[in-house]
């Protein structure tokens, strides 16, 4: 038999069982659809990660205190970033940001009970936070610990309403400031609102909002602005030798951390990988799954069929034509299967992409992996079957029923 | 034709079941049928007959002994060799037709041109063939019936058109009209003595003496072994299996 003779029969085998070949296919429609949806879930989430990861700042480097370092070690201070902005050569900007502990932040119309960001002046540029109204605290402002303040949009709304807050004042704690400025909307990003700040004189939050165990100018984070992609790599090498003579650690052993946006949105990958790893193994379970329902009913279609066999045996089929015959019965039912599959994930995948806030970016590569897999499962799952009725006797085959 | 003969068989032996419970359903059976013989085989139920002609048809081997077919020793072949013979050397007519179901009678037909590797026809090629098979056992108007469409006449109209269609060396019927009415029977032997003029070869068994009367010779099996084997072994072997079947 030639090729489309033999799609032909395979073809007449599934259909004549409509229904049966449709449950048959369900499983790989399930674990093909699933992969695509799952895959074009996690691409488009990890998509969204980064982008607003990287919105946050181009070509950042963050230095945190490293957390829950036993003993004495010293903490990350003012005069680092100071002594970064002097030391570190091709870096286009350094900002330092302290936070107060909780405190009440009102204006004449309402209050809210937030924490405060002590920042310095190149904070908008260096994080990538533009202003929207009036403008950012100057370095002198900075330098003399004056008492002003910008608003995020949100607290803006929350705390003027409708009214234009530059110019008034807000009580932070017990202290009045002004507000020179409210920054632009920016939304969430990975669960933070930036829109939720209030942002003050980093030198005002350690003059007033030093709480006992914050030991004098102790900042928590120190923001790095490199001058380009290129020269993040040496940035970071100056950064640490620099932090480690300063703080008297060794390179290998320091009690400071300094990654890149980069390295955030790996961390987010890493988990977004166990998720990946799990949906793996349900896809994988439900190709198998699937595979099984294929050899299951190729076993009873050969069983059912036994005489069919000894018939087209007795007119000269050979064992291979047999083979053949149920082999791509098989593959058919789990092409079949693939397709449908992928024609689900991908209007699935879009239809979550268009109707949730759910994005999804369609995986080219994961049609290609999820239909191949159904391909070698039917394959794989399919030989059994086809052997066994390739293996009948014509003689016994032909006395069947 | 030559002088070759297209069955030639040697002690020919079928044991079924091994140690105590064995049974030798033939037991030595040596035969030689030249081309263009019409031959009746009888004998009692379960006699060997049904045995021996699956043999003969290479859909079953024998436990020992010796089949030439057309010249060509096939009691050692395999199972791909086999398939070979029967589609191209065979045909085949069974008493319970052996069609596949939910398949037209032209399908049906073309069934062995689809296993035939030496020729590579078109599909309408094959659909040329089956039809004028199908018209020459007169059933030009039923191309598209499915078998369940069809009487059992028919239906053995569609399973002799099948067995000519690769214009096979040998054709066998193991009892083709068991299955069928007075009338359909003789259609059915009118269709296979006019293939037997047009210079087949054909075996055909049957356990009715009517029947066999129709043929140039009668082989009787008993037990697993030829009785006899004549021109009028009909009448021979007809009384004893009318017997067996009263006792
Ligand atoms: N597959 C088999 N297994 C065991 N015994 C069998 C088998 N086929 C046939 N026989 C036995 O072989 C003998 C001959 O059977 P068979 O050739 O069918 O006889 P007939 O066709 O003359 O009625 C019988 O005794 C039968 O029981
Ligand atoms: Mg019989």
């Amino acid at each position: 038999m030639n090729f489309s003779e033999i799609m032909s029969v395979a073809w007449e085998g599934i259909t004549a069982n409509k229904v049966r070949s449709l449950l048959t296919m369900l499983g790989i429609i399930i674990g093909v659809a699933a992969v695509i949806v799952m895959i074009a879930i996690s691409a488009g989430t990890e998509a969204t990660i980064a982008e607003q990861i990287n919105s946050l700042g181009a070509n950042l480097i963050i230095v945190t205190a490293k957390r829950g370092l036993p003993g004495a070690s010293r903490t990350l201070l003012y005069s680092d970033a100071e002594a970064i902005a002097e030391e570190v050569h091709s870096i286009a900007g350094v900002s330092a940001e302290q936070t107060t502990t909780t405190l009440i932040v009102k204006s004449s119309e309402a209050a809210l009970e937030m924490t405060v960001t002590g920042t310095t002046a190149d904070y908008p540029d260096v994080r990538d936070v533009p202003v929207g109204d009036g403008r950012y605290f100057t370095e002198q402002e900075l330098d003399r610990s004056a008492k002003v303040a910008v608003l995020g949009y949100g607290i803006a709304l929350d705390l003027f309403g409708e009214a234009d807050p530059i110019g008034q004042t807000v009580t932070i704690g017990t202290t009045k400031f002004t507000v020179v400025g409210v920054m632009a909307e920016k939304g969430l990003v990975s669960g933070v609102d930036y829109d939720g700040f209030v942002y003050i004189p980093i030198t005002v939050v350690f003059q007033k909002f030093v709480t006992s165990q914050m030991a004098g100018d102790r900042v928590r984070t120190i923001y790095v602005q490199s001058e380009s992609q290129e020269t993040m790599e040496s940035a970071i090498l100056q950064i640490e030798s620099l932090l480690a003579r300063r703080h008297d650690v060794e390179l290998d052993n320091p009690d400071f951390t300094v990654q890149t946006q980069q390295d955030i949105i790996d961390t987010q990958e890493a988990t977004t990988e166990a998720f990946r790893s799990l949906l793996a193994w349900v896809a994988g379970v439900s190709l198998i799954v699937g595979g099984i329902g294929i050899m299951n009913i190729m076993l009873v279609s050969v069983t059912e069929r036994t005489r069919e066999i000894g018939i087209r045996q007795s007119v000269g089929a050979t064992p291979n034509d047999i083979r053949w015959q149920f082999l791509t019965e098989a593959l058919m039912l789990s092409l079949v299967g693939g397709l449908i599959g992928v024609i689900v994930g991908v209007g699935g995948s879009w239809i979550f992409g268009a109707s949730g806030d759910m994005r999804t970016v369609i995986v080219p590569t994961s049609i290609l992996l999820a239909f191949g897999s159904a391909a070698a499962v039917g394959v794989f799952f399919g030989y059994f079957p086809a052997n066994k009725a390739a293996q009948l006797d014509p003689i016994e085959a032909l006395r069947h029923e | 034709m030559n002088n070759q003969p297209i069955i030639q068989t040697a002690d020919l032996r079928k044991i079924y079941g091994m140690g105590d419970i064995a049974v030798a359903a033939l037991d030595g059976v040596s035969i030689r049928i030249d081309p263009g013989e019409f031959v009746s085989i009888m004998g009692p139920s379960g006699s060997g007959k049904s045995t021996l002609m699956n043999i003969l048809g290479c859909l079953d081997r024998p436990t020992e002994g010796q089949y030439i077919l057309a010249g060509e020793d096939v009691s050692n072949l395999n199972k791909e060799q086999l398939a070979a013979i029967r589609n191209r050397q065979l045909g085949f007519i069974f008493q319970s037709y052996n069609l596949l179901a939910r398949t037209t009678a032209l399908k049906n037909v073309m069934l062995p041109l689809l296993y035939d590797q030496n020729n590579h026809r078109t599909n309408e090629e094959r659909e040329a063939m089956a039809l004028a098979a199908l018209t020459a056992v007169g059933l030009a108007d039923r191309v598209n019936h499915q078998p369940s469409e069809m009487s059992g006449g028919q239906k053995q109209r569609v399973a002799i058109a099948r067995a000519l269609i690769n214009k096979p060396a040998l054709i066998l019927a193991d009892e083709p009209t068991g299955n069928l009415d007075t009338k359909s029977s003789y259609e059915i032997m009118d269709l296979l003595h006019e293939l037997h003029d047009q210079g087949n070869t054909i075996v055909m068994v049957t356990h009715e003496p009517d029947i066999a009367e129709h043929t140039q010779r009668v082989i009787c099996v008993r037990d697993g072994k030829v009785e006899s084997d004549g021109r009028d072994g009909a009448s021979k072997c007809a009384q004893p299996s009318a017997a067996e079947v009263s006792r």
